[in-house]
């Protein structure tokens, strides 16, 4: 037993090595060692801006899944939903890094102290009203199968979006997008399984999962209408208009609904977003809130 | 465990337990079709099930921190450890049905308070502090505890462990490092580390069970190769360790009598409150009606779901079959 006179030295010499390991005890900025200047004829706020759209909205569905975690019906579902809570706020860091890198952190940077790095002066000193995610994500979770039907459409848009995106002539967005598009893809396909299996499962879980398709289906209104943002960055080869990603989306959801023997609602009027504008419902004011709790008490704190 | 097969000779007993004896006193393992007298089946599933079980309530605590982390880095390690813990419960429960028990019926036990976790779960984290107290103190505990265990006699957990315990040392490490960099930061940060190890320091040491001369179970686990040190050596290699790592993060261990004793080259330290232990594991903590409404919750709230995977999978078996 000499070999365990120490834990430590027992476990390092049986099994060394940790390069398996997600998250190092160092501190890295997400985009430390990147290229980050903004190639010519990009207008950096409206990048900046833009950014802060794609980063909120999975910041924003990160806190919503992160709600499932002791709480989801099965073991496995806490590991797999961490897991598409822990991809997004991948993706939401590296956003909001990228919006701190050309400059667009509004009025965080008053409040937070210099310290603290770009991607948590966002996420944490910007008021609601600066938040630019969806009305999609912001909704609350609703019960099991509210969720699975919100995290497909979330993501059957996003990896929509984000294919696309592998293409932005802004290389760190593009390379961001790249890097999101397996992950993506997963939760739509996790979603997807979850869809079938509750909508052609008991009569009680297509009750359910239909009063979930239901619940979201308006929400999807708002997610097909190009911001002025989103138009100039389109021209500019930068972003995509999202009217361009609505066949790809409807059709989706459409044959993911349909296998699982659920009634898709008629497709909503796509109309102008109002969170992309800063226009939140009540339910992003506690989120928000919650969110950014610990930060806001100990503010000149380091962490 | 099922009758023997039609036409094969049931097997002598005596014989049967000289070859279980004979492997344990070889140090070699056990492997889940191997003979095994009932009662080392019965202990394995207590303790692989209890250990299970302290996972999955493990994530509680913590996890009450995951959408208020201070910052998104902070936000990532904890979602990323409590996803961790909830996989260190899945590898612990397989092991357990490898001995013949089924997931869902232990985790009505645990919910019906049959069996146990581990104790130092039903404290509430008060503050992020808490968070990283709990990596370096309880995880370093566990690790104390669970090192040992990459040993035991019984294949299916020992490899689970060795898992287990690389990750728990990850976590450690994380821990640790959260307080450093908070005992960098402001007095209030300063003043949260020390208010949460001193919250925290007693019932780590509790972490190891009763004493040696009150713990039950102990000497039949240890003669079976379960078990491998005992409580209280486990117990004094854990503040053996802790009491450096304490000066170097700049905290007072909570503790007058801890102190270096020349002759043995260990610290000494004073006595344990068992009478909080066991009110606490009596199920009067601060937090155990909470922790086990969670699962309750999720166990009843979500019936509906498993139901449908069920009944969503006999749809499809018979479709294809």
């Amino acid at each position: 037993m000499a070999h365990e006179e120490t834990v430590y030295e027992a476990l390092d010499h049986a099994h060394g090595g940790e390069g398996q390991w997600a998250f190092g005890t160092g501190f890295d900025e997400p985009l430390a060692g990147v290229d980050t200047t903004v190639p010519e004829g990009i207008d950096p706020a409206d990048l900046g801006a833009y950014c802060l759209m794609l980063g909120d909205d999975a910041l924003v569905l990160c806190q919503r899944l992160t709600q499932w975690v002791t709480n989801a019906p099965e073991l496995e579902e806490e590991v797999a939903l961490a897991n598409c809570g822990l991809d997004l706020l991948g993706q939401a860091r590296l956003l909001l890094a990228r919006a701190g890198s050309v400059g667009v952190l509004g009025r965080s940077r008053e409040r937070a102290t210099a310290s603290i790095p770009d991607e948590d002066a966002l996420a944490y000193f910007r008021d609601p009203d600066e938040f630019r995610h969806s009305g999609l994500v912001e909704a609350p979770n609703g019960d099991f199968g509210q969720t699975v039907v919100r995290l497909l459409a979330a993501s059957a848009w996003r990896v929509a979006l984000f294919a696309r995106l592998r293409e932005s002539r802004d290389p760190v967005l593009a390379a961001i997008a790249a890097k999101g598009v397996p992950e993506l893809t997963y939760h739509r396909d996790h979603a997807a399984r979850w869809v079938l299996r509750l909508g052609d499962g008991t009569p009680e879980s297509h009750r359910r999962t239909q009063a979930g398709v239901d619940a979201v289906w308006p929400l999807l209104a708002d997610l097909f209408t190009a911001t002025d943002v989103e138009t100039r960055l389109t021209a500019a080869g930068v972003a995509v208009d999202p009217a361009e990603l609505l066949d790809e989306v409807r059709d989706v959801l459409t044959l993911v609904l349909e296998r699982a023997t659920l009634t898709v609602p008629e497709w909503p009027a796509p109309q102008p977003s109002r969170g992309r504008a800063g226009d939140h419902g009540p339910e992003s004011a506690v989120l928000i809130a919650e969110l950014q709790a610990t930060a806001r008490e100990h503010p000149a704190a380091t962490w | 465990m099922s009758a023997p097969t039609l036409d094969r000779p049931v097997p002598d007993e005596t014989a049967l337990q000289q070859q279980f004896d004979a492997t344990i006193a070889a140090d070699h393992r056990i492997e889940p079709r191997d003979w095994m007298p009932e009662g080392y089946r019965k202990g394995l599933i207590r303790q692989i099930a209890q250990h299970a079980h302290s996972e999955i309530i493990g994530m509680q605590p913590e996890g009450d921190w995951l959408l208020a982390a201070p910052s998104l880095r902070r936000k990532a390690i904890l979602l990323a450890k409590v996803q961790d813990e909830a996989g260190h419960g899945l590898y612990l429960y397989s092991a357990a049905e490898t001995l013949g028990a089924d997931r869902a019926d232990l985790t009505d036990k645990l919910i019906e308070r049959k069996q146990k976790y581990s104790s130092i779960f039903n404290y509430p984290t008060l503050t992020y502090a808490d968070v990283g107290v709990i990596g370096w103190l309880v995880d370093g505990a566990a690790i104390c505890n669970q090192v040992p265990l990459c040993r035991s006699s019984y294949g299916p957990y020992a490899r689970a462990m060795i898992r287990v315990c690389k990750e728990e040392s990850f976590h450690q490490r994380q821990g640790y490092e959260l307080l450093m960099t908070m005992m960098r930061g402001t007095d209030a940060q300063r003043a949260m580390v020390q208010d949460a190890v001193d919250r925290w320091w007693w019932p780590s040491l509790m972490m190891f069970g009763p004493p040696d001369d009150d713990s039950p179970n102990s000497a039949q686990s240890m003669a079976w190769g379960v078990k491998r040190h005992t409580n209280d050596e486990l117990r004094q290699r854990f503040v053996d360790m802790s009491v450096p790592q304490a000066e170097v993060l700049g905290v007072t261990l909570p503790d007058p009598e801890l102190a270096p004793d020349p002759e043995t080259g260990r610290y000494r330290f004073g006595p344990i409150d068992w009478s909080e232990f066991k009110q606490v594991l009596a199920g009067n903590g601060p937090c155990n009606d909470e922790r086990i409404a969670r699962r309750r919750a999720a166990r009843d709230d979500n019936a509906w779901v498993t139901e449908a995977a069920t009944a969503y999978a006999d749809k499809h078996a018979a479709v294809g079959a």
